[in-house]
C-alpha cells in the first residue's frame, strides 16, 4: 500500500460525505440519471423486471377490479411459492451455464414421496419431508455426476431423467394414483399464515438487518478506503426495498396474512443468493459458468462444483414439490408434469438470469414466478382460455430470451474493442 | 520499487548463476521429434525471448517447463539446484507462472475476482471482498497499471490490453519467481501493446526471470535482453536483442542463410557462433 499509486490516492484521502461524488467521476461520468441511483449490471435487469411485473399488474388492474385486492394477491403468492421454490434450483443450474430439465419430475416424486410415506406408512410428516428431500438430492448426484464425471450434456441427461423419474412417481403411487394428504405438518405447510402482530415483527427485524448490513457494509468499505457507492443510491435502494416490504405485509395483512410458503420461498432465496454472492463456492459457481476452462485451471474442482449444484437444485425441485402437494392437499399421477418444468425455467429467464452461464442474481426466482404468476392469475381471472394463457406466458419469454441475447452481443462487441 | 522484494528475490542471489537452465531437452510425439537436445537460460531479472516459425518447438518447451507436456530427456536446474518439472503443480510450487494466450479469464467476474479466482481470502464463511479488493489496488499498484479504471469492473469489458494485464497481475498473486508470457502481445493495437511491453519491463525491475514467446519481432527487439531461436525443434541460435542483430534473428528463424550460412537444415551447433 505503501507505493499506492496516485490514482486512487484521491478517492481513498477523502472520508464519507465526498466520495461519493469521487466515484461517480472515477466511473467516467457514465452513471447518470436513473442510472446512478439503480447502478449498473444486476440491477438493471431487476428494475426491467420490476418495470415489467407492475405493466402487467397495470393491465390486470385496469381489466378487472379484483386483481389487485389483498385477497387475490395473497392467492398470488400462495401460487408462485411452489414454482418459484423450484426455480431457485434453476437459477444455479443457469449460472453454470447447464439446464435441468428433470425438476418438474423430481417435484412430482418428491410430492409422491411425501405422500406414500405420511399416509400409507404413517411416517412422522418431518420425516416423510426429510426422505423426500434426500430422494431429492440423491437424484441430483446422479445426475450430477453423470453430466460432470461422463462429459455428457446436462440437457441429454436430464430429459434422460424427466422420463425416468416420472415412471419412478407412477410406480411410486401405484394403484392409488391420488394420494389425499393428512398429515397436519405437511398441509400446514402451505395453508398456514403469520399471525398479524407476528409479521410485522418478522417485517421489522427483516428491514433492520437489510438496513443494519447495508450501512455496515459501507463503513467497512469507507473504513478500508475503497470507493463507495453514490450515498443516495444506497439511501434509494434501502428505502424502495422497505417500503416494498412494508406495504406487501400490509396488503396481505388485509386478507389471511404473510403465507408461511411465502415466507419459506424468500427464505430459501435469501440462503441461496448469500451463497452465490459471499461464500466462495458461489463465486466458483459464477467463474464455472463463465469460463470452465479457466476456472479448472485457477485449481478449482469444478466438477465437484458442478456436481453440488445439480443436488442442490433437484434438492430444492423437492422441496417445491413438497411445497404443491402441500398446497393441494393431495398428490397425483400428474404432480410436476405438464407446464411444472416450463414455467420454472421461464421464470428466472424471463426475470434475466442468462442461458449462456455466469450472469443473473437468485431473486429472479422470486420475480419471475411473480411475472408468470401474475400473467396465469390475471387471465384467469379474466376468464381466458388457456390456449391464450400459453401464447401470452410464450411470447412474454421469447421477449425475455431476445433481451439476453441482445445484451450478450453488445457486450461481446465492447469486449473486442 | 524498494518495497517490492517479496517476489522471490531473498532467495535468489544475483548473479549466482542462471534462475532456469535447460540441458538436453527432447521431447517426441509418435514419429514427431518436437524438441532435440535444447537448452536454454534464464536469469533472474533478465527478459529471454523465445522466437522461431510455426512448428519451431517454442509450445512445446513452454509445455515442458510449465509441466503441461513434461520433456523426455533432459535436465532442469532452477535456482542452482536440480528440479523434475512433471505437473502443472510442480512448476508452481517451484514459482513458475504462465500465462497462456487465451489469458483464462472468467469474463462474467471483475477483475478483483478474477486475480482472486481459486484463492478467495475469507472472512468467517464469507469471502472478504475488502481484502481482496485491496490487495488487488495495492499489486496493481505495484505493477504501476494505470489503465484500469476501476478494479470492480467486469473483465467481459475490458480491451484487450487490460486484460492481457489483469491475467499477467494474476500470474504474479502465487509471488512467482519466474514468469512465462505466450504471445501476450497477439492482436493488441499499438497503444495496447505499448503497455503490455511497460508491464514486461516491470517484471523484469523486480527482478523476475521472463521467457516472452513472440511472432513479433519488433516487441521481442524492444523489451527482451535476449533472443533465442528455435528451429525444427533445436536451438537456432542466440542472440543480443539490439537492432543489428535484426537480420541474423530473422535468418536464423527462416534457416536462410544471410551471407556464410547455407540454407542447409541445422544439425550442428551453428548457431553457437552467430
Amino acid at each position: 500500500m505503501s507505493t499506492a499509486a496516485p490514482e486512487s490516492a484521491p478517492a481513498a484521502d477523502q472520508p464519507d460525505p465526498t466520495a461519493s461524488a469521487v466515484s461517480l467521476e472515477a466511473r467516467d461520468g457514465r452513471q447518470t440519471g436513473l442510472k446512478a441511483i439503480f447502478g449498473g449490471g444486476g440491477d438493471v435487469s431487476t428494475l426491467r423486471v420490476l418495470i415489467v411485473l407492475a405493466l402487467i399488474w397495470a393491465i390486470f388492474a385496469i381489466a378487472n377490479d379484483r386483481f389487485l385486492t389483498a385477497g387475490n394477491l395473497t392467492n398470488l403468492t400462495l401460487q408462485v411459492a411452489a414454482t418459484g421454490t423450484i426455480s431457485v434450483g434453476v437459477v444455479l443450474v443457469l449460472l453454470l451455464g447447464e439446464i435441468d430439465l428433470s425438476v418438474g419430475a423430481v417435484s412430482g416424486v418428491a410430492g409422491a414421496v411425501v405422500g406414500v410415506l405420511s399416509v400409507q406408512h404413517e411416517w412422522n410428516g418431518w420425516l416423510a419431508i426429510l426422505a423426500a428431500l434426500a430422494v431429492g438430492a440423491c437424484i441430483g448426484l446422479l445426475q450430477g455426476s453423470i453430466v460432470t464425471w461422463l462429459g455428457i450434456p446436462s440437457f441429454v441427461i436430464t430429459l434422460a431423467g424427466l422420463l425416468t423419474w416420472q415412471g419412478v412417481q407412477l410406480k411410486v403411487l401405484g394403484e392409488a394414483g391420488t394420494i389425499n394428504m393428512a398429515d397436519p405438518t405437511i398441509t400446514n405447510l402451505a395453508n398456514t399464515f403469520l399471525a398479524e402482530g407476528l409479521s410485522w415483527i418478522v417485517a421489522l427485524a427483516a428491514i433492520a438487518l437489510f438496513v443494519g448490513g447495508t450501512m455496515l457494509s459501507r463503513r467497512r468499505r469507507a473504513a478500508a478506503e475503497l470507493e463507495l457507492e453514490p450515498f443516495i443510491r444506497t439511501v434509494v435502494r434501502l428505502a424502495s426495498v422497505s417500503i416494498a416490504i412494508l406495504v406487501a405485509v400490509y396488503v396481505v395483512n388485509q386478507d389471511r396474512g404473510v403465507p408461511v410458503s411465502l415466507c419459506i420461498l424468500i427464505a430459501l432465496v435469501l440462503i441461496v443468493d448469500t451463497v452465490v454472492r459471499r461464500t466462495r463456492y458461489g463465486r466458483h459457481v459464477l467463474a464455472a459458468g463463465g469460463n470452465e476452462e479457466a476456472t479448472r485451471r485457477a485449481g478449482i474442482p469444478t466438477r465437484r462444483v458442478k456436481t453440488i449444484v445439480f443436488v442442490l437444485a433437484s434438492t430444492l425441485a423437492a422441496a417445491g414439490g413438497i411445497l404443491a402437494a402441500s398446497r393441494l392437499l393431495a398428490v397425483n399421477q400428474s404432480s410436476g408434469t405438464g407446464d411444472v418444468l416450463l414455467l420454472a425455467i421461464a421464470g428466472p429467464v424471463i426475470a434475466g438470469v442468462s442461458l449462456f452461464g455466469g450472469r443473473g442474481s437468485v431473486w429472479a426466482a422470486l420475480l419471475g414466478a411473480l411475472v408468470i404468476g401474475s400473467i396465469s392469475n390475471g387471465m384467469d381471472l379474466l376468464a381466458f382460455e388457456s390456449s391464450v394463457k400459453f401464447i401470452v406466458t410464450g411470447c412474454v419469454l421469447a421477449g425475455a430470451v431476445i433481451l439476453d441475447a441482445l445484451a450478450r452481443k453488445r457486450r461481446m462487441a465492447h469486449g473486442r474493442g | 520499487m524498494a518495497t517490492e522484494t517479496q517476489a522471490g528475490a531473498p532467495v535468489a542471489p544475483a548473479g549466482a548463476g542462471p534462475l532456469l537452465r535447460l540441458r538436453g531437452v527432447s521431447k517426441r510425439f509418435g514419429a514427431v521429434q518436437a524438441l532435440a537436445d535444447v537448452d536454454l537460460e534464464v536469469n533472474a531479472g533478465e527478459v529471454v525471448a523465445l522466437v522461431g516459425d510455426n512448428g519451431a518447438g517454442k509450445s512445446t518447451l513452454i509445455k515442458a517447463i510449465s509441466g503441461a507436456f513434461p520433456a523426455d530427456e533432459g535436465t532442469f536446474e532452477f535456482a542452482g539446484h536440480n528440479v523434475k518439472i512433471n505437473t502443472p503443480g510442480d512448476a508452481t510450487q517451484l514459482g513458475i507462472a504462465v500465462v497462456y494466450q487465451d489469458l483464462a479469464l472468467c469474463d462474467n467476474l471483475d477483475v478483483v475476482a478474477n486475480l482472486h479466482l481459486g484463492r478467495e481470502a475469507r472472512r468467517g464463511p464469507f469471502i472478504d471482498e475488502i481484502a481482496m479488493e485491496r490487495e488487488a489496488r495495492s499489486l496493481l499498484d505495484s505493477l504501476a497499471v494505470r489503465t484500469l479504471r476501476s478494479v470492480r469492473a467486469e473483465v467481459g469489458m475490458l480491451s484487450g490490453g487490460q486484460r492481457q494485464t489483469v491475467a499477467i497481475a494474476r500470474a504474479m498473486t502465487g509471488n512467482p519467481r519466474m514468469v512465462i508470457l505466450d504471445e501476450p502481445t497477439a492482436a493488441l493495437g499499438v497503444a495496447q501493446t505499448e503497455q503490455v511491453l511497460q508491464l514486461v519491463s516491470r517484471l523484469r525491475e523486480r527482478g523476475l526471470g521472463v521467457i516472452l514467446i513472440s511472432h513479433n519481432l519488433a516487441d521481442v527487439f524492444q523489451v527482451a535482453d535476449r533472443i533465442e531461436v528455435l528451429r525444427l525443434g533445436r536451438n537456432g541460435g542466440s542472440y543480443a536483442a539490439t537492432a543489428d542483430q535484426r537480420q541474423a534473428v530473422v535468418a536464423a528463424i527462416t534457416g536462410v542463410g544471410q551471407d556464410s550460412e547455407p540454407a542447409a537444415p541445422i544439425t550442428t551447433d551453428s548457431g553457437e557462433t552467430a
